[in-house]
């Protein structure tokens, strides 16, 4: 049995310790929002936030998340309009999808670190997330353009 | 695929206008003739669209959804002619029914499929609404116009959702009077070509959405195969499952028979959790005869195609001109080379999979897919079904690129569920989803030009060998045939059949057979447009310098519009002068002919996208610098003009000639792999690397305004961005690559022999 928390909620898991923590949040919890990909870490779809940090999910082991708080896509806003979201919707950045999950909660982080990111911030930091759909160009502007709303936000302040 | 080559049976089909339960309902009659019978029969249009009595349109969408925001473009060149207000519009993918006809979602062909029909489909609607709306409002209907899902008269006007409320309408329409119906003129479009919100958004935003891997039923159990050694040919000796019986959750490991021949060889092993079945087959151990193509590897598919090639005969000739020989003799000065490409992965994100069951005697197979129309007859023979009994559930495509035109995953599923009596759901990992992938297949093509004494270009030859995709589920009985009688895969060779006024021309196409038996060549993103215009852009420049022009002078100067390459009505008007039009447009804004730093050179390449029948022009200029100490190639910025007609929705024809160029660029210098002995060589993102952000180069993407045929943008950017970039190779350095992808090892070996005087 693991503790933790997911979206602000408290549950309790029966499955294996190093069970990976995607499937936890797939196909226990039910939450599909977040993707399979590679099982290996190399593509990012699979990124949620574990005590606020990007993680990979598919090689989190369940015991590794006791106690902490994971955030997935489903709780980063409880209307779906986080300003990356909201970027993400005006630049109609996603094709098939599958990697935006990811990708989206990859990127706050990155503006969490960097509230100002340059190209080379961005490359750094969603150099894991592969689309293969290839949207990068829409992605970077979307980071910047929710980079600029957060600093609007905090300058209103 | 030749199904996906002819056109919409639709159009010769009656129009039914008519009331189902509270909406009013839109449809094409099931079949040619059926409409007489009307009066006998129960009232049952194949419904494309319904209109309630809130006025809400909900557009039926027969398509696949994996990226290109089909859904929304069918749903506007719909609502335009209906003149409905968009807010008021929905979309529904439907399930596989008999009653939607072909359902298959490939060679970017939908909106150009889709278009004649929509808009037949919108402005029969709105006619049958304006007869209404003028008889419930007591005018006649010259007297009426429809705006914003309303008809109006002078001062009075009624909603459609009133109409519908009022019982109203009921209206057929013959063929005759449907092909004549008026659709808008360019100038009155509201939303055709106007920037829009891709329905299909919101939901892959927030987590919502879902797709294949996400369908649940209750009770069901998990599978991940064991993947044999060989796609074909392997027969299971033993499994030994004793290991994976202390997997918490392993249940049991299913040697598949699979009368259909899909998965021949391969074990199921099933858990009650996904990473209990990852687990479990990890720990299974099969032992497997190999079949026949555990002895093959790229190089014998490459040989094996350079030998029919050399052989004067065989083959599909699409084009034959009389006269190629003797021009040959004739001709002043000739240029053959060879050109090859590696396998390609598709590599889409969504690893395949699928959920099936049987319930009440029908199976339920639930997953995303380009083909249903494909699959279910496989399935049929799979499962000794029928395929009436079979239903395929609609969900969208996390990537699709062609790989799930080959519906072959759903057949293990079934397979599976049939054995257990239980619903299945079959998730491949990344390397078993690679292993089973049906990748781009490798090719080799030799192309031969004759110039005159004079320097003109007098004939041109195209012989291209590669695994054929549609050769899969097509015999050749069925296949289309060439002038010579010979079956062929279009998809295979198009390309090789360019617009280029070339004097004398032959085109033959020749299917990989050692290919075709030791894998299933697939549809990967632009197809043999991928591999062709590599060997034909390339040759260009090669041909531009041997007659020392420039290579976009040479090639504007083939591009004349004469001929056979004159265009026609209503798909490729304008012929080569529009793909001329596009390359003289990319030149200029690349700034063609300016001096370029030391080691950086501008490459030029143009082509017609996927195919005669539906030419998408695009010209590309590539900026490259190489580095001629580790022989890196850094793409600086592609610029791309496109002429694809009219844009239906502008922002997602940008996103797909962004994606579709970018693809081109990643198969260039990113990926690529190698069969070996049966097997692809990189089977996760470890060892195949598809470009990351950080490798995007600057994109500077035009369209040319038109109001022409819409055509197809999936795939026609892919097709022009490896040869631009071997271009530009060559003008940064003066090296010629004729391989792809380019690896720096090649370059620097083609640096080294530059230096070394070969």
């Amino acid at each position: 049995m693991t503790s933790f928390h997911i979206n602000g909620r408290a549950v309790t898991v029966d499955a294996e310790d190093d069970t990976p923590l995607l499937w936890v949040i797939r196909d226990v919890i039910g939450l599909t929002g977040t993707k399979f990909g590679c099982g290996i870490g190399m593509c990012g779809a699979c990124t949620v936030h574990v005590g606020g940090r990007p993680t990979r999910s598919c090689i989190t082991p369940l015991a590794s998340v006791a106690g902490a708080k994971v955030t997935t896509i489903e709780g980063l806003d409880p209307e779906g309009q986080h300003p990356v979201q909201k970027a993400w919707a005006d630049l109609q950045v996603p094709q098939c999808g599958y990697c935006q999950s990811g990708q989206i909660m990859q990127a706050v982080s990155l503006l969490n670190d960097f509230p100002s990111p340059t190209d080379r911030d961005i490359d750094a930091v969603m150099a894991g997330n592969l689309c293969r759909c290839m949207t990068y160009v829409r992605i970077r502007n979307a980071i910047k353009q929710a980079a600029a709303e957060f600093r609007k936000v905090t300058t209103n302040e | 695929m030749s199904k996906l080559e002819h056109e919409s049976a639709l159009s010769r089909r009656s129009f039914l206008v008519g009331l189902a339960g509270a909406a009013v309902t839109f449809g094409f009659t099931p079949k040619e003739g059926a409409a007489e019978e009307q009066g006998s029969d129960p009232f049952e249009p194949t419904i494309w669209y319904s209109l309630d009595r809130s006025g809400i349109v909900t557009v039926n969408i027969i398509r696949a959804e994996m990226g290109q925001h089909i859904g929304t473009a069918i749903a506007r060149i719909l609502a335009d002619e209906l003149e409905v207000d968009w807010g008021n519009v929905r979309i529904s993918a439907v399930d596989t029914d008999p009653k939607w006809g072909v359902m298959s979602t490939g060679g970017s062909k939908s909106v150009w499929l889709d278009f004649p029909v929509f808009s037949r489909a919108g402005a029969a609607g709105r006619i049958a609404l304006i007869e209404a709306g003028a008889r419930l409002l007591g005018v006649s209907p010259s007297q009426c116009v429809a705006r914003r899902g309303a008809v109006f008269a002078a001062n009075q006007s009624i909603s459609y959702g009133d109409i519908v409320r009022r019982g109203e309408p009921t209206r057929q329409f013959t063929p005759d009077e449907l092909a004549k119906l008026p659709i808008k003129p360019a100038s009155d479009r509201r939303l055709i070509g106007k920037k829009t919100n891709a329905l299909d958004i919101p939901a892959k935003i927030n987590g919502t959405a879902r797709y294949g891997i996400d369908a649940v039923v209750p009770g069901m159990l998990y599978g991940r195969p064991k993947i044999p050694p060989t796609r074909y040919g392997s027969v299971v000796r033993s499994v030994d499952d004793s290991a994976a019986k202390r997997v918490k959750g392993y249940l049991t490991s299913l040697v598949l028979q699979d009368p259909s021949n899909t998965v021949p060889g391969w074990v199921v092993v099933c858990a009650t959790s996904y990473p209990a079945a990852i687990r479990a087959a990890d720990l299974v151990k099969v032992d497997w005869a190999a079949g026949d193509s555990a002895q093959v590897s790229e190089q014998d598919v490459l040989d094996y195609g350079a030998r029919q090639i050399a052989a004067p005969h065989g083959g599909a000739l699409l084009v034959d001109d009389s006269g190629i020989d003797s021009a040959f003799r004739a001709a002043g000065s000739t240029l053959e080379r060879t050109y090859t490409t590696s396998t390609v992965l598709h590599a889409q994100l969504e690893p395949v999979n699928a959920l099936a069951y049987e319930k009440d005697g029908r199976f339920e197979i639930h997953t995303g897919c380009q083909a249903q129309s494909t699959g279910l007859p496989v399935l049929a023979r799979a499962l000794d079904l029928p395929q009436e009994r079979i239903i395929m559930r609609t969900y969208l495509i996390g990537g699709g690129f062609g790989r799930r035109l080959n519906p072959d995953y759903a057949v293990p599923a079934a397979l599976a569920a049939k054995a257990l009596g239980k619903p299945v759901k079959l998730v491949l990992t990344r390397s078993d989803d690679t292993r089973f992938d049906s990748f781009r297949s490798p090719s080799i093509q030799t192309l031969r030009l004759a110039l005159d004494p004079q320097g003109k270009v007098t004939a041109m030859e195209h012989h291209a060998s590669a695994g054929w995709p549609t050769a899969v589920y097509v015999p050749p009985e069925r296949m289309p045939k060439a002038p010579n009688g010979a079956p062929y895969d279009p998809f295979a060779i198009d390309g090789a059949d360019h617009w280029y006024s070339v004097g004398a021309q032959r085109v033959r196409a020749l299917s990989n057979d050692l290919a075709l038996n030791a894998f299933r060549p697939g549809y990967l993103r632009s197809v043999g447009p991928g591999w062709t215009n590599w060997a034909v852009e390339t040759f260009m420049d090669e041909a531009a310098l041997m007659a020392r022009a420039d290579p976009v002078a040479f090639r504007l100067g083939l591009l004349d519009g004469a001929g056979r390459n004159a265009g026609s009505a209503p798909s490729s008007v304008g012929g080569a002068k529009r793909q001329a039009a596009v390359l003289r447009r990319a030149a200029e804004k690349a700034g063609w002919g300016t001096s370029m730093p030391k080691d950086t050179g501008l490459g030029v390449a143009t082509t017609f996208g996927q195919a005669r029948s539906m030419p998408t022009w695009v010209g590309c200029v590539a900026r490259v610098r190489v580095d001629r100490r580790n022989g890196g190639v850094a793409v600086e910025k592609l610029t791309i003009v496109v002429d694809a007609g009219t844009l239906v929705d502008p922002d997602g024809a940008l996103a797909q000639v962004e994606g579709s160029a970018l693809w081109g660029l990643s198969m260039a210098l990113y990926e690529g792999t190698q069969f070996v002995k049966g097997q692809v060589k990189d089977t996760n993102f470890d060892s195949y690397t598809p470009l990351r952000i950080g490798d995007v180069p600057e994109l500077d993407i035009e369209f040319i305004d038109s109001v022409e045929t819409p055509v197809g943008l999936g795939e026609p950017g892919t097709t022009v961005v490896a040869p631009a970039i071997g271009n530009a190779i060559f003008a940064a350095t003066g090296v010629r690559l004729r391989h792809l992808p380019i690896r720096t090892a090649a370059v620097l070996e083609a640096l080294a022999s530059q230096r070394s005087g070969h």
